[in-house]
């Protein structure tokens, strides 16, 4: 079942005029990346952020959406999440209109923006428990699951603390336990683990895991190719505006040019062993350098036999094989002509 | 992991309880932020120049009302307009509450009704120090007790859902600025150091000042506070009020969604 549906959807800022600044200049949600901003804001060019995006995401999944600044990441989650009114097309969260209901669709959703922005009024508990009470969780409930959670989050012995007295990182686990304590079915992240360092980073991804085998679905932006690797079901990947191509992280591994790179690794100098691979079906390309012979194939596994027959053939054993998948970063760079970031 | 339904009334109680714990906190400052100076004018118009024989002493009696509607109506406009500032500003620190499961509006009703009774308590502060600053007032009476309530309630939400209007019609950096362009040329043609009446010297400037809402809840204030005194007639001001209230609303709701909803 299809839990986020979105077609056609499109949406244009109007022309940043001079004197009102720029469209949506506040919010992090409400605008598109900052870095989209200063290369397509010329006075009197409308923005295009959105141009027909289609999108599914299922029940229960975990779903990444991956581009390059700019490429309308945010606006996509600022429409489902009702912060971002649609110029076209139709979005559905749960099945539910975000233009025609978007009560409740932020009763089902949680979210955790781009850039932290708790309540700077409140400490850091009071954060916790109030966003909770504009949920009608009940006080005990909500005193609970607060401590709970910033407890996951590392954060369990700043509960008294001002915001402001919170490091970068702290504010940002601060944001992902305020996006929990209502226990939303749907999770919104956008470009989470910017600005964490790599531990707490990891920490986040175990976080996440753990959410998205409670059964949540998860939809997470990110500009970086590991973290999609690492963590989403399925990968949506953009750029101007627009889905390029959206599949398993394997499927669209699979689709990047080169292949799979085989490295085999024999008893004796590979020299002379190239002709016969090339002519193994599936090889694009083979390479002797010493004792090994490196290979990119279309289909690695079917490929180990017949390698492993050439080898032998020529009197030689094999004594390791290595399988490195192509990456996202080469299918971005071939759909794209560009680098992600 | 089911939806929960949580009602409108409930997500406003914790709004409004979100916007009295901030309030509290910053009482003292806000107090002194928004009362100083009508407090000061007191001294000096109140007491001092009475004192030095350039004013004369029932001055006092037309002086006390305009002051506590000064107090009432900036205390408003700046507990709605100034924590804008912050809300929509660089970190959009009020998505939280737009999130809450209820329309935007639910959430600038809050603000509006924090800021109405932020403006009654810098009211309740300036009316027993500015009494006691000024000495006995002739006429000064609060027996109209219901009339009183209906035009200080009315004059805080004039004013409140004025400040929603100034706090997401303008931009947050500029609203600071603002208070300079707007504010003060209101406060000085306010009839809050004058009666209106006292205007029929200048026919031109008494009928200018009517697109000034301040006007309205200095008349109002001197209509229920000072009787004996020339004042406007109490249901014209309270008409005023309404209708003011419901224009404010209107634009600020609309502006309000504008900002929170790009």
């Amino acid at each position: 079942m299809a839990d986020i549906v979105t077609s056609g959807l499109r949406k244009i800022y109007p022309a940043p005029k001079q004197r009102r600044g720029l469209p949506g200049s506040g919010g992090p949600l409400g605008t598109i990346a900052p870095g989209a901003r200063s290369a397509s804001a010329q006075p009197g060019r409308d923005i295009v952020a959105l141009n027909g995006l289609d999108l599914q995401v299922s029940d229960g999944e975990f779903f990444g959406l991956l581009g390059p600044n700019g490429a309308g990441k945010t606006t996509t989650i600022g429409i489902l999440t009702t912060r971002v009114r649609p110029s076209g097309g139709e979005a559905r969260v749960g099945g539910i209109d975000v233009m025609l209901d978007p009560v409740r669709v932020k009763q089902r959703i949680g979210v955790v923006p781009q850039r932290p922005n708790p309540d700077r009024s409140l400490t850091v508990r009071e954060n916790m428990l109030f966003h909770a009470a504009y949920f009608g969780i009940p006080a005990n409930v909500a005193q609970r699951r607060s401590s709970e959670l910033l407890d996951m989050l590392g954060i369990g012995d700043r509960g008294e603390a001002k915001v402001n007295h919170l490091s970068g990182g702290q504010q940002q686990r601060l944001m992902i336990a305020r996006a929990l304590v209502h226990e939303p079915e749907i999770l919104f992240l956008d470009e989470p683990t910017v600005g964490l360092d790599p531990q707490a980073r990891l920490a986040l991804w175990e976080i996440l895991r753990s959410l998205h085998a409670e059964g949540r679905t998860i939809v997470m932006t990110t500009h970086y190719m590991d973290e999609a690797d690492k963590l989403c079901e399925r990968i949506g990947i953009v750029d101007q505006g627009k889905l390029l191509v959206c599949d398993t992280p394997n499927a669209l591994k699979a689709r990047a040019p080169g292949g799979t790179m085989i490295e085999l690794t024999l008893d004796g100098p590979t020299a002379g062993l190239e002709p016969g691979t090339l002519r193994l079906p599936g090889v694009i390309k083979a390479e002797s350098r010493g004792i090994e012979l490196v290979v990119y194939a279309e289909r690695a596994g079917e490929m180990i036999p017949g390698l492993i027959r050439l080898a032998e053939e020529a009197g030689r054993t094999v004594r390791d094989i290595r399988l490195t998948e192509p990456s996202l970063e080469t299918l971005f760079v071939s759909l794209t002509g560009r680098k992600l970031d | 992991m089911t939806a929960k339904t949580v009602t409108s009334a409930q997500v406003f109680r914790a709004l409004l309880k979100r916007e009295v714990r901030v309030a509290m906190r910053e009482l003292p400052f806000f107090l002194l932020r928004t009362t100083l100076q009508p407090l000061m004018f007191v001294t000096v118009f109140g007491f001092l120049l009475p004192k030095m024989g350039f004013v004369q002493r029932g001055y006092g009696a037309a002086l006390l009302p305009g002051i506590l509607a000064i107090s009432l109506a900036f205390a408003s406009v700046q507990a709605v307009a100034l924590p804008m500032v912050a809300d929509f500003g660089w970190t959009f620190e009020i998505e939280d509450r737009l999130l809450a499961p209820v329309p935007i509006r639910v959430v600038a009703f809050a603000k509006i009704v924090s800021g109405v009774v932020q403006g009654v308590i810098a009211a309740l502060f300036v009316l027993p120090i500015a009494r006691l600053i000024m000495g006995p007032i002739d006429g000064l009476t609060g027996s109209h007790l219901a009339a009183v309530v209906s035009v200080v309630i009315l004059g805080a939400m004039t004013f409140s859902t004025f400040g929603m209007v100034l706090g997401t019609a303008i931009q947050p950096q500029q609203i600071g600025l603002m208070f300079g362009f707007i504010v003060a040329p209101m406060i000085f043609f306010g009839c809050a150091y004058y009666p209106w009446a006292g205007l029929s010297a200048v026919p031109v400037m008494k009928y200018a000042v009517l697109i000034n809402p301040l006007v309205y809840v200095s008349e109002g204030m001197r209509a229920v506070l000072t009787p004996a005194l020339p004042h406007m007639p109490l249901v014209a001001v309270l008409i005023a009020l309404v209708v003011l209230t419901f224009l404010f609303m209107a634009i600020g709701f609309r502006t309000f969604e504008r900002r929170a909803v790009s």
